[in-house]
């Protein structure tokens, strides 16, 4: 599954829906599914605000289903990220004056299983997110 | 008593606790109006305290959590607290993992967040 959407803040509700959505068929807890959705939620918020700055830009998104598994990468052809390792630290932020609170790829990391950055100046980002979905042992 | 909707958001000023009853998704989106309507009640009034009620809406990201951060610091200056109630276990989860709860209180509803801010306030009185 592959869309593209305008970088509008609108936008990111419309993403979460439709990879909550997608993954209905592997049957999800509430929990896995909030995972994902907050995940998502970051990883587009990331592409408006910082990707593109509040301008028009074309976001991708792509989900896959393999067995369990879920993989998203959610791309965009903006400003790109110089320091991936320091915007990845907890808390870090480049703009703390639009109160960002520098959780965006902690919480991806700590939602999915499997988590890349690959980025270069000028170019853009893609952030490559991977989940197995419903084969935890004891699990209702 | 103050009561407004804006913006999908519902407000309620009791004596000087501002209440936001937040009923939808709190992400970025959400966090722009959002933003600008509490602080605006905020500097408009007497408020001391904010409380923010989860009830209505199951999802938060760290839009929320800079949200959260950012009112906390304005009510912190004049001696004031930030509280959160009827959280769900997804915004819950959040919370914990963001280690809102060090500087946020969780309280069941916002009856008992006022009534327990009252108390303080009493006392220091």
């Amino acid at each position: 599954m592959k869309i593209i959407f305008e970088s509008c803040s609108e936008n990111e509700a419309f993403a979460r829906t439709v990879v909550a959505a997608y993954i209905t068929r592997l049957n999800p807890t509430l929990e896995e599914l909030s995972d994902v959705k907050t995940a998502v939620s970051e990883a587009v918020t990331n592409c408006i605000i910082h990707g593109y700055e509040n301008k028009k830009g074309d976001i991708t998104m792509e989900c896959t289903i393999h067995n369990n598994d879920i993989s998203i990468i959610v791309e965009d052809y903006g400003k790109g990220i110089a320091d991936i390792e320091k915007a990845m630290e907890p808390l870090y932020t480049t703009r703390p004056e639009w109160e960002r609170s520098g959780m965006g790829f902690a919480f991806m990391e700590a939602f999915m299983d499997k988590l890349k950055v690959d980025s270069s100046p000028g170019k853009g980002t893609r952030v490559f997110m991977e989940k197995t979905i419903g084969v935890c042992e004891g699990q209702e | 008593m103050l009561k407004e909707n804006m913006a999908g958001f519902h407000y309620e000023l009791y004596k000087n606790c501002l209440v936001i009853y937040i009923t939808q998704d709190l992400d970025h989106h959400a966090v722009l109006s959002l933003r600008e309507r509490s602080d605006r009640l905020i500097e408009a009034g007497d408020v001391k305290h904010v409380i923010f009620d989860f009830k209505d809406t199951g999802f938060m990201d760290s839009s929320g959590i800079g949200l959260l951060m950012g009112r906390y610091k304005k009510v912190m200056f004049i001696g004031g607290r930030a509280c959160v109630t009827n959280v769900g276990s997804a915004v819950d989860r959040i919370f914990k993992i963001s280690g809102l709860y060090k500087i946020i209180e969780k309280y069941d509803t916002p009856e008992d967040a006022i009534k327990a801010l009252e108390v303080k306030y009493e006392d220091y009185i």
